[in-house]
């Protein structure tokens, strides 16, 4: 009967290398479609799965090779290349003989296939680590030498209430032990519920169960295989013989698991051991089984101790939570509105949990920046050879957590930063002998954590800065207008303008003008900001300055006239009033004075240039950028928004000063202001009007 | 009356070793070629048991599991999945699609029955 199986699977297999091989040939000329790729794959795995069930072992030990590298190239880590086509066509041939049995033409070829099996576990050894051999062939029977000896075994099996969602009925499994041996069962159904709460669909009920067999306690534990992530399941070897409990001994025994908690393989066996007649017990041999109980938990907590799940996934859940915080949002104003006090009670519960959520959800996708860190050594390695200097790569901080997609935008500005240290910043050997200094300079990299803000620090002994050189190179560029004045920040700030290079000729390393202007943008993008110092002759440190995450952020919500908009809370020092007569005391200069500090502030309704007459008293929030403050006059500070920060579209992405928008609780929009890139338009707009 | 049970499976040779299987340990056995063919066929019988592949063209084994599934007359049947692939993942997909057990390729008759015992009364 199974030759006429092994016929009908011939036939289909060479059907399926034929349709494997017109698919192959197309997929050489579009290496990338996905639909024929799914199909190479789906034809590898019939054959695969297939050839073993008609004793076409060598085919399946075969395939599977072939078939893991398609499995790469389907979920995108290894491309079509012409080589595994043709690997990939030599080994349908492979199969072919195989299939026919063809004894002289499979020994022939003997050393064609483990060339062939050698090519695809480079390639699988190159897309990871090791390529897995079929294992685990039967799941379903176990081969297990049983012993003639009986034992006693403990099993407590408490189905989850949806077990029947699955098509399990958890009697049948009962009923299987029953044919292992002789057991003695119990079923617990006290917590059954009332009957006007019972759920027919759901189960209640727990088993305990008394068995003697002589099958192994793995063969036991197979019964339950299919039910081990749907149950409670305890299984324990409790006795090295039969259990010899009478009628009452079990009662008892049942009674006392009934009321236990605990079903730690100890306990059980204590209680097991008050109702046996017998008590000798082999103290060695608890001991020994105690500590491979051991090492077995703790290799469960370890397991359990970290998770690998897809950033998309994780992307998905910010996104819902993003989702969510908005929502709530609105259900507060709509609760408040309505005045009913239960409904009031429940939305701050949401709240409070909304927020807990948000929190845990945004710290999922947290990461040590050591991962970023780690790949810095190879490349100060590989340059400093290049450039002839000797230079020791510090990194602090590695463990400073950030953002998953901070990190990500993050690693090419920092190399950018890196190279330029190298490049300018650290002196060749020779130079630095000269000046005193040791031979081998040190960039230092170093990450901490300051309130909602990540600050990274490049610091090298180098050469430093030379401001005049700056100054001179601002203005021979027309970046500078000659004859200004400018404090050291604001100099060192024109390093970061567009077309902005002091090195003297350009090097593959840096020089072009188009690195630091490049750093600042990606850093402006990740609403964080860049600041350098310099001495000269001794060093340079630049700090970037990160807000934590990007998603949602603690916003200060603030209005003018009708318009809403948000400053992000982290950098908000605080909020003072304005009266019409500080603003007369002024003389028309916007200035307030701080606690004796004279601080410049934007109208905000002047600089939108909204119609309408501004209030008897305003408010000015009181920013600080890159050490400086700056106050932004609004009408009134509405209060603390949790900012679920939205792009704008692509119409108006460019628009200079708004950074994004967030929907409020009522469904209104805010936008998000740029308070750096505010001040420096409004900086502009005054030169211009002095000019 | 003897119990129906259905097999999906895309590879004919497979899907008939099954079927004969099953045919001599005097189950009634309807055959489909693929998750969709499963999905037509399946409302005209009354089907005991569902065994299926997972890599199927159409409509694959968990989507065919989670559509019969929804099916108020089909809530609780014992579905039995084939799979080539004993890593833990695919199983448990299957498992929270609302499978009850698995297969896993290469299988003898014999093992083939005993897992069917042990779902199917």
């Amino acid at each position: 009967m199974i030759d006429q199986h092994r016929i009908a699977f011939k036939e289909e297999a060479s059907e399926l290398l034929v349709e494997l091989e017109s698919s192959l040939l197309e997929l050489e000329k579009f290496p990338d479609d996905k639909e024929l790729i799914a199909k190479v794959f789906r034809a590898l795995h019939t054959i695969k799965g297939s050839s073993g069930m008609f004793g076409y072992d060598d085919i399946t030990m075969f395939t599977h090779d072939v078939e893991s590298i398609f499995d790469f190239v389907r979920s995108g880590k290894y491309a079509v290349n012409k080589e595994l086509i043709d690997i990939t066509l030599r080994s349908l041939d492979y199969i072919k003989a195989m299939l026919e049995d063809d004894a002289s033409k499979i020994l022939s070829e003997m050393t064609e296939a483990k060339e062939l099996i050698q090519a695809f576990r480079n390639i699988a050894n190159s897309v990871k680590g090791t390529v897995q051999t079929p294992k685990g062939k039967t799941g379903v029977i176990p081969e297990v030498i049983e012993s003639s000896n009986q034992s006693t075994y403990y099993i407590r099996f408490k189905p989850f209430e949806d077990i029947f969602m699955s098509g399990t009925n958890p009697v049948f499994l009962i009923n299987e032990l029953r044919g292992l041996g002789s057991a003695k069962i119990r079923a617990n159904i006290s917590s059954f519920p009332h009957y006007s709460d019972f759920n027919p669909e759901k189960s209640y009920t727990v088993w305990n169960i008394i068995l003697s067999s002589s099958k192994s306690l793995d063969t036991i534990k197979d019964v339950f295989i299919f039910v081990e992530d749907d149950a409670e399941l305890v299984v324990l070897k409790i006795d090295d013989k039969a259990s010899p409990l009478d009628e009452v001994g079990e009662k008892l025994f049942f009674n006392e698991i009934d009321a236990a908690t605990d079903y730690s393989e100890k306990n059980i066996k204590s209680i097991y051991s008050v109702f046996t007649l017998n008590q000798q017990i082999n103290f060695a041999k608890t001991k020994d089984i105690e500590r491979t109980d051991n090492t077995r938990t703790h290799q469960e907590v370890e397991a359990v101790s970290s998770l690998r799940v897809s950033a998309d996934k994780v992307d998905h859940l910010v996104n819902l939570v993003g989702e969510l915080v908005t929502l709530q949002a609105q259900l507060t104003s709509a609760a408040n509105l309505s005045g009913i006090v239960n409904l009031m009670n429940i939305s701050e519960s949401v709240e409070r949990i909304t927020w807990d959520l948000r929190d845990s959800a945004l710290n999922i996708r947290m990461l040590p920046i050591g991962t970023t860190f780690g790949k810095f050594n190879r490349l100060i390695r590989d340059l400093s050879r290049d450039l002839g200097k000797e230079v020791e790569l510090i990194a602090e901080g590695a463990e400073t957590e950030l953002d998953k997609t901070v990190i990500e935008k993050i690693s090419d500005p920092l190399i950018h930063l890196l190279r330029n240290s190298l490049d300018h910043g650290i002196e060749s050997p020779e130079v630095r002998i000269a000046a005193g200094k040791n031979r081998v300079g040190k960039i230092k990299l170093k990450a901490f954590q300051s309130g909602g803000n990540v600050i990274i620090q490049i610091t090298d002994d180098g050469a430093g800065v030379d401001k005049e050189a700056v100054r001179k190179k601002a203005i021979a560029s027309g970046v500078l207008p000659p004859e200004t004045e400018l404090t050291e920040s604001e100099l060192f700030s024109l390093v970061f303008s567009a077309g902005f290079s002091t090195a003297a000729e350009i090097t593959n390393v840096s020089g072009r003008g188009v690195g630091m202007d490049v750093v600042k943008r990606a850093i402006d993008g990740l609403r964080g900001s860049i600041e350098m110092k310099s001495v000269q002759g001794v060093g340079t440190t630049i700090s970037l300055k990160i807000p934590l995450t990007l998603a949602i952020i603690d916003g200060l919500l603030i209005q003018v006239a009708d318009e809403y908009f948000i400053l992000a809370l982290s950098s908000v020092e605080e909020c003072i009033e304005l009266t019409s007569k500080d603003t007369e005391a002024s003389h028309g200069r916007n200035i307030v004075s701080v606690r004796g500090e004279i601080v410049p502030h934007i109208r905000l309704r002047e600089f939108f240039q909204f119609p309408g007459e501004k209030p008897d008293i305003e408010q000015v929030v009181i920013v600080g950028i890159n050490g400086n403050r700056i106050g932004f006059t609004v009408d009134s500070v509405v209060g603390q928004h949790q900012t679920v920060l939205k792009t704008l579209g692509a119409l108006y992405r460019n628009i200079e000063g708004i950074s994004g928008a967030t929907i409020l609780g009522d469904g209104r929009i805010a936008l998000m202001l740029d308070v750096q890139k505010l001040s420096e338009l409004e900086e502009k707009e005054e030169k211009t009007q002095v000019a | 009356m003897p119990k129906c049970i259905m097999t999906a499976d895309d590879s004919a040779s497979v899907r008939q070793m099954i079927a004969f299987t099953l045919t001599e340990a005097g189950y009634d056995v309807v055959e489909a070629c693929d998750g969709r063919d499963a999905l037509s066929k399946i409302d005209s019988k009354k089907v005991d048991m569902l065994i299926t592949d997972l890599n199927m063209p159409h409509l694959d084994g968990i989507g065919l599991i989670k559509e019969v599934r929804k099916k108020a007359q089909y809530k609780f049947i014992p579905i039995i999945m084939l799979t080539t692939e004993s890593q833990q993942e695919k199983k448990l997909e299957g498992k929270s699609a609302g499978a009850s057990g698995w297969i896993v390729k290469p299988f003898k008759p014999e093992q083939l029955i005993s897992v069917i015992k042990k779902v199917l009364p």
